[in-house]
């Protein structure tokens, strides 16, 4: 093996890698920001909502939970300008993680609602409230700290699957590896930084996720 | 006119008919209890003058009003009758003090500070005040049910449900939820209440009804009821043996 490990080089690439990481997390946030809000609706929807909704939202979550995160990329990105419906990388990559998180977030929290007493629902409507708010005000915290855990590890998982977006030019952390191994041809080093970083980025996440668990849920829910 | 009309009203669960003609008028200020077994029906009796459970026959009128189940009518209906469960019900993700305030603020619109003014009154009407800021699984259960009595009566119903409030208590804690009951009566609410407390139903109710296989099989005072059961059925029921 005569291969030299230098890391030394990178500093020169620092920018573009932190242009990457800044791309990651602004997919990440919008992405889980959005897809947790389409997956609640998706959810209540789906459990609670008019009969004539149930039977697309199930169309929609089954559609995207049994194809790959690329496809639904590619057929965003390159098949839907076929409609006219044209957008950039970023767009593009953005709509594609909303969409996907939207469908695996659904799954999550339906299974929250689905574990509220009877009871809560009932308080609700004996006190006026309509089916509507008494899902937001009464049910859905509840039900979102329930599977807080589980949702907060769809998050991240999503945040690392956004790797997948270099595939279309969007220019995230891993565009950025990507471009700086073809530039270097130093794998190792490249792809041994970046591995660090998206570990990095998933260690903070899970532990702002963790903080936001903390303020959103007050107290441990009985049952 | 009575306050709420209870008029030969049939309930069924497939092919269990729980509810076979229920005819009862309960006039303001009136305290009913019901009594029986359980599987006679009395929860469900209660469940549908809510609105809880649809009714397949009959109608029941509250104040005037006649209950349909469309969305609309059911919360006119649900501003006049409050409904406290066994299970208190309380939201868990909200201080006693929300609780109270929710209801009044998403319904009734009502401003926050005013809300909050209400809420701290009917707290200390259940004699709870002091835990405006602690959340549910800080409090005691007879405390918990207090809270939802307080919550209730903050929506100012003109009748009160009360679905076997105490059953889920320690005895020990049983009391001090009667007691707050006691004064509601006292005070003129309307109370229609599903109880294993005879005691309190003898010493607290103006009639008392027995519901055996989803018919009314005695109505009476409770001094009538209790003393000189007339059914057998009744007399079983209580205990009695001549």
């Amino acid at each position: 093996m005569n291969y030299a490990f230098d890391f030394g080089w990178l500093a020169d690439y620092w920018p573009v890698l932190l242009k990457g990481i800044g791309i990651t997390v602004e997919l990440t946030l919008v992405g889980g920001v959005l897809g947790v809000s389409l997956g609640i609706a998706c959810a209540w929807a789906r459990v609670l909502g008019p009969g004539w909704l149930k039977p697309i939202v199930a169309a929609y979550v089954e559609m995207i939970r049994n194809t790959p995160f690329l496809i639904q990329l590619f057929f965003i990105f390159f098949g839907l300008p076929a409609l006219g419906l044209r957008m950039g990388e970023l767009p593009a990559a953005n709509l594609a993680m909303v969409i996907n998180l939207g469908a695996y977030g659904c799954e999550i929290i339906r299974a929250g609602i689905q574990a509220t007493p009877r009871g809560q629902f009932e308080a609700g409507a004996s006190l006026g409230m309509s089916r509507i708010q008494t899902f937001w005000y009464v049910v859905l915290v509840p039900a979102l700290q329930r599977i807080w855990p589980a949702l907060s590890s769809q998050i991240v998982i999503v945040m690392l699957g956004s790797a997948a977006v270099s595939q279309i030019a969007a220019e995230d952390l891993t565009f950025a590896a990507n471009f700086i191994q073809s530039r270097t041809f130093r794998a190792f080093e490249t792809y041994f930084a970046a591995t660090l970083i998206y570990l990095a980025l998933a260690i903070v996440l899970r532990q702002l996720l963790r903080g936001l668990g903390w303020t959103i849920f007050p107290r441990r829910t009985a049952r | 006119m009575s306050l709420i009309e209870i008029t030969e009203v049939k309930k069924r669960f497939g092919d269990n008919e729980v509810l076979k003609g229920i005819n009862i008028d309960v006039e303001p200020g009136e305290v009913i209890a019901i009594i029986g077994k359980s599987g006679s029906g009395k929860s469900t009796l209660l469940r549908c003058i809510n609105g809880l459970e649809t009714i397949d026959d009959g109608s029941i009128s509250v104040a005037g009003a006649q209950l349909l189940p469309d969305e609309l009518h059911l919360k006119a209906l649900r501003l006049k009758v409050g409904m406290i469960f066994q299970g208190f019900n309380l939201f868990p993700h909200l201080t006693a003090g929300r609780n109270v305030m929710l209801s009044q603020m998403v319904v009734k619109k009502t401003p926050k500070a005013e809300a909050e003014v209400m809420a701290k009154k009917m707290l200390e009407r259940v004699g709870l005040g002091h835990k405006f800021d602690a959340y549910p699984d800080q409090l005691s259960g007879g405390q918990q049910q207090r809270v939802a009595i307080a919550r209730a009566l903050a929506m100012q119903p003109i009748a009160l449900l009360c679905d076997e409030i105490t059953s889920a208590l320690d005895p020990e804690l049983v009391n001090e939820v009667l007691a707050v009951v006691k004064e509601l009566a006292s005070e003129g609410m309307t109370l229609l209440m599903v109880t294993h407390e005879m005691r309190f139903a003898r010493d607290v109710c103006s009639r008392v009804v027995f519901m055996h296989q989803g018919r009314v099989h005695e109505i009476g005072p409770p001094e009538e009821v209790f003393a000189n059961p007339k059914t057998p059925e009744l007399k079983q029921f209580l205990g009695v043996t001549h």
